[in-house]
């Protein structure tokens, strides 16, 4: 029910950014979903990838310091509403969201979720019968 | 494993009249010499003038300044006929000091290093490689002859080229390493990097490791990383180099060969005596060297003896490992502080690696420490635990230092990767 994403450690330094998804490109591997956000001197860039495992293993032979973790990835419509109608079944059900990241194209929603209470968070998944990706989903994504 | 077993393990007594009458024959041999010529005349100092070990203490220091001023052979004591070897430093600022050997000297030498190599069990079943520079610096010749005279197999790898050390470590069936900490720390990495475990795909056991003060945090990460013993050792190229002090098996301390030299810990500050097991400047004198024997020599390294005997049945005292050089403190708003204290505390940090660097800088009117230390691996996938982690590394060196540092993580990698000597602290201060 999980996905595999990859936390890179990001020093606040012009130009990395852009080393790093140098690397991901010659890979030939799609970038789902990434973020990263403004802090000031390191953060963490958080990303989807069509094939997570293969590329932590480059990503470390580059001497890149990877974390992957287990996250949700809930698909639905991209229409009004359609955000919130996912985010609410995880309130009620008192799962606290620790991150999440999202984007929109023509037709789907994609919703990236970190919870602290997996265990919980899959009972809400399952529950309200969301649409969720997988990792070998992730290839043809 | 004694080299020399009854010269290592000889009573105190014994040893002490050894040195005693050695010192009078080194004091003689000086005086050979332009420049204690004129400093023994100038003191009223002759061989006849020593009668105990304690006399020793009304003799003059002799400072670096001192070999800088007479290079390149205001030392020397014998005619250069007799010198067949001269070793340098680097000498980044004016002239470099030299230090000549006759045929006898480098002997001795390599007798001190051989004994150093068998002390941690090295044999002539041995295949040592040698990672120090070669040349002018001592770490290079000094331990190669040692080895050789031990009858270990020995690799004069030189420093640098890291994949081609590593082959060397694998094709040859290396089982000892002389290194610098920090290389060693590189050796492991690389190895693994390359998909070779250094537990079970070399023959590696013992590590000698020196030149660069380190902490016990930093000795055992090397010896988990390699699989190996990491034994500290100690010595300057004013002492020939390599071979003055090495640690014993108990790796507690390290034996300073006092058949060799004279040890004396000093307040840098008032050149007196400090207390018994109190750290303060390391001075030596030479008792068994004709080429450039030296008087009570400033060697600006800290450290103190250890109390005590040593369970492995050695006599001579044992020095505390370095504590860095009194040139190497820091003081920053009034507060001493050696690098090495840093490392000991960013080195209990398993989420950190073994790369740090420190600058000191003027902020406003204030002067502030800043810490780069490199990460290990992410630890965790949130920024706010990355932040817990800074700040428990912050809260542990403001306890040790007494001030508070700025401490920043930094990538794998982005600080700088010596090959030699690591230079770990940079000071931009503007002193008023």
């Amino acid at each position: 029910m999980t996905i595999l994403q990859l936390s890179i450690f990001l020093e606040n330094k012009f130009g990395r950014l852009n080393e790093i998804l140098r690397i991901i490109a010659k890979e030939n591997v799609r970038i789902i979903a990434s973020t990263v956000s403004d802090t000031v001197e390191y953060g963490i860039l958080r990303l989807v990838v069509s094939e997570p495992e293969r590329i932590a293993k480059v990503l470390r032979e580059n001497n890149i310091s990877v974390k992957t973790s287990e996250v949700f990835a809930v698909q639905t419509d991209c229409k009004a509403g359609a955000i919130a109608a996912v985010i609410e079944p995880f309130t009620a059900a008192g799962v606290n969201i620790e991150y999440m990241y999202s984007f929109c194209s023509s037709e789907h929603s994609i919703i990236v979720l970190r919870v602290h209470t997996m265990d919980a968070a899959r009972e809400v998944i399952r529950h309200h019968n969301m649409n969720y990706l997988s990792n070998a989903e992730l290839l043809n994504f | 494993m004694y080299w020399q077993k009854d010269l290592e393990t000889m009573s105190r007594e014994e040893l002490e009249g050894f040195q005693l009458e050695r010192l009078k024959k080194s004091i003689e041999q000086a005086s050979h010499s332009p420049f204690y010529k004129k400093l023994f005349k100038e003191h009223g100092i002759s061989a006849d003038s020593i009668h105990s070990l304690k006399d020793l203490q009304r003799l003059p220091f002799t400072t670096k300044n001192d070999l800088r001023n007479n290079y390149p052979y205001g030392m020397s004591a014998v005619p250069l006929s007799k010198v067949v070897r001269i070793h340098s430093s680097s000498g980044t600022t004016g002239n470099p000091t030299v230090v000549l050997h006759t045929q006898k000297d480098l002997d001795e030498w390599a007798n001190q290093v051989a004994r150093c190599l068998t002390m941690v069990g090295l044999t002539s079943e041995d295949v040592f490689q040698n990672t120090s520079g070669y040349g002018m610096f001592t770490g290079g010749l000094g331990f190669q002859y040692g080895a050789e005279k031990l009858g270990a197999l020995t690799v004069p790898a030189a420093s640098g080229n890291t994949k081609r050390q590593i082959k060397f470590i694998t094709d040859f069936g290396t089982t000892a390493i002389h290194a610098i900490p920090s290389y060693a720390v590189r050796l492991a990495e690389v190895m693994l990097e390359m998909g070779i475990d250094p537990k079970t795909d070399t023959r590696l056991k013992v590590l000698a490791i020196g030149a660069e003060p380190h902490s016990e945090e930093q000795r055992k990460r090397i010896e988990n990383l390699l699989g190996v013993k990491a034994y500290n050792c100690f010595g300057m190229s004013e002492m020939n180099g390599p071979g003055v002090a090495f640690e014993c098996p108990e790796q507690n301390g390290l034996h300073i060969w006092e058949d060799y030299v004279i040890p004396e810990i000093i307040n840098p500050e008032t050149l007196q005596p400090v207390a018994e097991g109190e750290v303060g400047e390391l001075v030596l004198t030479t008792i068994n060297r004709e080429a450039m024997p030296l008087i009570r020599y400033r060697t600006r390294d800290l450290t103190r003896f250890l109390p005590g005997n040593c369970p492995c049945g050695r006599t001579h005292r044992r020095i505390d490992r370095m504590k860095g050089r009194s040139d190497d403190m820091i003081i920053l708003k009034g507060v001493n502080i050696f690098p090495i204290q840093i490392e000991k505390i960013l080195m209990q940090f398993k989420e950190l690696g073994s790369n740090y660097f420190i600058t000191l800088d003027t902020v406003g009117n204030s002067d502030v420490m800043f810490i780069e230390v490199e990460l290990a691996s992410l630890p965790t996938d949130n920024y706010r635990d990355l932040q817990a982690l800074n700040a428990e590394i912050t809260r542990q060196l403001k306890d040790e230092l007494l001030l508070t540092p700025k401490v920043k993580l930094v990538e794998k990698g982005s600080l700088p990767q010596s090959e030699g000597k690591a230079v770990r602290v940079k000071d931009l201060r503007k002193f008023q």
